[in-house]
């Protein structure tokens, strides 16, 4: 048998999903199950004067009709202290789509019905639907009992850089705007619970489930064994689905009342307005610089838009951020501080990278501004300041933030044997002067993101129970084995990737190896998958819980061939007496043997079942050196992506597939931000992108096709080498395209495009060039 | 809300079943037929989730009502394979990788099978165009379309839907 880990085999996953034999949440059916929905504010700001809702609950097939009034008791969702959110509005609402009430009828279309029926009087109050207007002089206090709409301020240096900006030969002040993004899981947000004697169950579209399962025990103060969550297919997440939702409440609190199973299912325009949204930060930086482009300070003041409420797991986004800003450099003094606003608007969350993106973004557009500026090559200025791998592991300034192995310069070498770098700049100057053809613009992003998330201290404060990853390893009777894992897949491929690390590990065929997850009453304990935290952290969990089956193996063998364990070698599915090969015995009969306790050392433990808790020593930092090339229309501003390159450094590749797999995915979100998506509200706080005809994702017709290369430099934070990548092409793409777009433009004195870089925005750009 | 008998033959098995007159179609699949194989990604018939076969053509089965379907023949995802054998988009989209969550896949296997009885040979960019209406948020397409031209050289939109559009 080769090694499995590193290979590219097909996805165990797949036959189920393409031949419609899934389970996702709305598949499950239970019999009496009725459907919840919500009646939403479509004001962004107002008072509930009253609801009626006897027309509603006069509907056929409606079985009620409840608001936060005929809730009392009912907790509202966590969050910060002081900052909870109450399931169904109370008194006031903060932005469009907030509920407002919930229907409960036999059936979806009698809900609908029915909750139209439910009419709301509100009284306007003021809508301030952005950071500007939220935080204006008299702007009223969105959230009761505070005293402004900065709801969270800190700021994580001891100094404020201004010394060190003044000293240098060169500032820059930069503006820079992180736009807000919707997730858009093509799935989005269905629950159904089924509150019975023995306690709950609730089916949900959750990356968390045993996260889940702990925050509604202790909402309903039940014991945690008396809640049961469980997440089956989940149709991606890209971190939005690691929110607890009012609905994964309210449709347990109804079930409890009702006595029968309660499922809410949101439509897209809902999930649009309901869902969390990502990013939404604006920067203001300074940078201070010498002649040759050596970075000297670095000063930058982040204002994250919280949306009506703050997030439980979006609050900790502007921390991440700030952690990052100096990207894969050495910058002598950083000095980030940020602020949280509260607005008009949808909740703020993660969203692929959840805070990262958002510095490296920052960092290389910054770097791109510092080269325009001195009129150097982006590459050079970025060669003059990156961390070299003889620094790593890298201290940051920031206590506990430690670069693991990576080679920066390495990455970005490699990335340039795939491009005749001088020749498109050749290419690039010809076409300037060539009118009819469009202009070309060549991008880089040299990035650093965080993966891997744990460890313990670190992941409480998103109010986590922990940051490691549980796994438990288990051989049948017959030598096959099981693995059950507290991540939660929604698309990773975990069945595979896990499976061909237990391959290796216990020398089992692929196809005899299975695996559970997602289910609290099945999986020991668990976190959940996010922060590219997979592979990096649940898959090391996998390897050492096998690593202790194959300890323990490894003694029934040497037993069973009178040896010593240190003369046997695990081959081919069978231990064997080092040079004397016909002497030994399969995997399989191990795993009989070991349930035969006759035929064992007296005392000895039966079967070969181990768990294994494993705690990452630290965060990982994944890395790598991106390339973009973008021909720009110079009649409709239209920018096409004509080449995407990627080269990446996750350490150890499990399964080179999959990799690509997320590589692809990340960097399509990225390239779709840098030039398409924005979530965007008119004054008044309506969302002017409320269904997939306003917010645009991209089609096959938008995307290119990526040409990706890795480079591998294990880290030593655990044991698999892995650093995760479920993030990395959404972290690295935004800036490569942006930077791209304004290399394109620079001739012409360009040094900034706004995200997205939309036809819209470049058309105009070049005509008032051209005048 | 009147009533409608219809009698709808899906994957070779026809049913009658009194609807609603305004029922989509992928409701009386998912929820009449109990076929959950189909899905909703959507609400304004941008995201393909819920593609199926209509009388040997693509349609959104979400921009169908169950009602316009009496007397028709569909296909769905679940009905593409020939005795236990998946179809040839089936199989490309596990060899190619052409899916992750599987959330958009049911529709995406189903547009490219439609694209395939069209043209059966389809270059990269005639792969785009003819799935440009089906949303995937994991992919980022590259692998869809390697799944798509995998097919295409391995038999094509498949025995199963070959035959219903010829029917």
């Amino acid at each position: 048998m080769g090694s499995m880990v590193g290979a590219a085999v097909v996805r165990k996953e797949d036959p189920a999903l393409l031949t419609g034999r899934g389970t996702y949440v709305d598949d499950i059916r239970l019999p009496g199950t009725v459907h919840m929905v919500y009646v939403r504010s479509y004001l962004a700001h107002a008072k509930i004067v009253s609801i009626d809702t006897s027309e509603a609950v006069a509907k056929p097939g409606v079985l009620g009709v409840w608001t936060n009034a005929d809730l009392e008791g009912l907790p509202p969702n966590r969050s910060v202290p002081g900052m909870e959110r109450p399931c169904l509005a109370r008194d006031k609402v903060r932005f469009v789509g907030e509920p407002v009430a919930v229907v409960v009828a036999a059936d979806r279309y009698a809900a609908a019905d029915a909750a139209e029926a439910v009419l709301v009087e509100y009284e306007e109050l003021p809508v301030m639907a952005s950071i500007e207007a939220a935080t204006a002089e008299g702007a009223v206090p969105i959230l009761d009992g505070l005293e402004s709409n900065v709801v969270l301020e800190q700021v994580l240096s001891a100094t404020d850089a201004e010394a060190e900006l003044a000293a240098a030969p060169h500032r820059l002040a930069i503006h820079l705007k992180n736009q807000r993004c919707a997730a858009v899981p093509l799935e989005p947000t269905v629950c159904l619970a089924d509150w019975q004697a023995s306690g709950l169950t609730l089916w949900a579209t959750t990356q968390t489930p045993h996260h889940s399962r702990n925050e509604l025990a202790a909402m309903f103060g039940l014991s945690q064994q008396e809640v049961r969550v469980v997440a089956p297919d989940v149709g991606g997440g890209f971190g939005a689905k690691a929110s607890c939702y009012p609905e994964f409440i309210l449709t347990a609190e109804l079930s409890k009342r009702l006595r029968r199973p309660v499922k809410f299912v949101e439509t897209r325009s809902e999930n649009m307005t309901s869902m969390v949204h990502g990013r939404a930060q604006d920067h203001d930086i300074e940078v201070g610089f010498d002649d040759d482009g050596t970075l000297l300070a670095l000063r930058v003041r982040i204002t994250q838009d919280c949306g009506g409420w703050p997030d439980a797991t979006g609050i900790g986004l502007p921390t991440l951020t700030s952690f990052m800003a100096g990207g894969c450099y050495k910058i002598p003094v950083i000095a980030p501080s940020f602020r949280s606003v509260v607005t008009n608007t949808t909740p703020v969350g993660a969203y692929r990278g959840a805070g990262r993106p958002e510095a490296s973004f920052m960092i290389e557009r910054v770097v791109d501004h510092v080269a325009a500026e001195l009129g150097l090559d982006p590459l050079d200025v970025r060669r003059r300041n990156f961390v070299q791998p003889g620094e790593m592991p890298f201290a940051t300034q920031f206590e506990g933030i430690v670069y693991d192995e990576a080679d920066f310069p390495g990455a970005l070498d490699k990335l340039l044997t795939t491009i005749d770098y001088a020749a498109m700049r050749a290419d690039q100057a010809a076409r300037r002067d060539d009118p009819s053809k469009p202009l070309l613009g060549i991008g880089f992003s040299t990035f650093v993101e965080m993966g891997g998330f744990g460890p313990t201290p670190l992941f409480e404060q998103f109010g986590y129970v922990g940051g490691w990853e549980s796994a438990n390893v288990r051989l049948n009777t017959d030598g096959s084995a099981v693995i059950k894992v507290g991540t939660s897949p929604h698309g990773q491929g975990h069945q595979t990737a896990f499976a061909q690390i237990v391959a290796d590990e216990l020398s089992i065929p692929f196809d005899r190896i299975s695996l559970v997850h997602g289910d609290t009453a099945t999986v020991q304990e668990g976190i959940g998958t996010m922060g590219s935290r997979g592979a990096p952290v649940g898959g090391s969990a996998v390897f050492q819980a096998a690593g202790k089956v194959r300890a323990k193996a490894m003694k029934i063998a040497a037993h069973m061939l009178e040896a010593d364990e240190s003369d046997l070698e695990l081959v081919d599915g069978r231990f064997a007496v080092k040079g004397a090969p016909d002497q030994g015995v399969t995997m399989a009969e191990v795993a009989i043997r070991s349930f035969k306790p006759h035929l064992l050392p007296d005392g000895f433990d039966l079967g070969l079942d181990e768990t294994a808790y494993f705690e990452p020593s630290n965060l990982s930092y994944p890395s790598g050196a991106h390339c973009c090339v973008v021909e720009v229309d110079r009649e409709t501003g239209w920018v096409k992506v004509a080449r995407y390159i990627a080269v990446d450094d996750c350490g150890t590749v499990i399964n080179p597939l999959m990799a690509a797999g997320q590589i692809h995915g990340g960097v399509a979100q990225g390239i779709a931000q840098a030039l398409i998506e924005e979530v965007r509200y008119g004054a008044d706080g309506q969302p002017a992108t409320g269904t997939l005809v306003d917010y645009t994702l991209p089609s096959a017709m938008d995307l290119p096709r990526y040409e990706c290369d890795h480079i591998v430099t294990k880290t030593s934070f655990n044991p698999l080498g892995a650093k995760g990548l479920g993030e990395s092409g959404a972290t690295a793409a935004p800036q490569a395209v942006v930077n791209a777009v304004v290399d394109a433009l620079g001739h012409l004195g360009v040094r900034d495009v706004e995200m997205p870089c939309t036809p819209q925005k470049v058309w105009r750009i070049l005509q008032q060039k051209a005048s | 809300m009147s009533h409608h008998k219809i009698t709808v033959t899906v994957n070779g098995a026809a049913s009658e079943d009194e609807v609603e007159s305004r029922l989509l179609l992928v409701h009386y699949l998912r929820e009449v037929r109990n076929l959950t194989g189909t899905h909703v990604g959507c609400d304004t018939s941008n995201c393909g989730a819920c593609t199926v076969m209509l009388d040997g053509q693509t349609v959104k089965s979400c921009s169908v009502l169950a009602v316009a379907a009496d007397g028709a023949d569909v296909l769905t995802v679940e009905g593409l394979a020939a005795d236990g054998e998946m179809s040839p988009v089936q199989q490309g989209f596990q060899q190619c990788h052409g899916l992750q969550c599987g959330y958009c896949t049911p529709g995406m296997v189903m547009a490219a099978t439609g694209l395939l009885l069209e043209n059966p040979d389809p270059d990269e960019d005639e792969v785009r165009e003819g799935i440009e209406g089906n949303l995937c948020r994991c992919t980022g397409y590259s692998m869809i379309v390697d799944s798509v031209r995998w097919a295409a050289s391995h038999g094509g939109a498949g025995e199963v839907a070959t035959r219903h559009a010829a029917h």
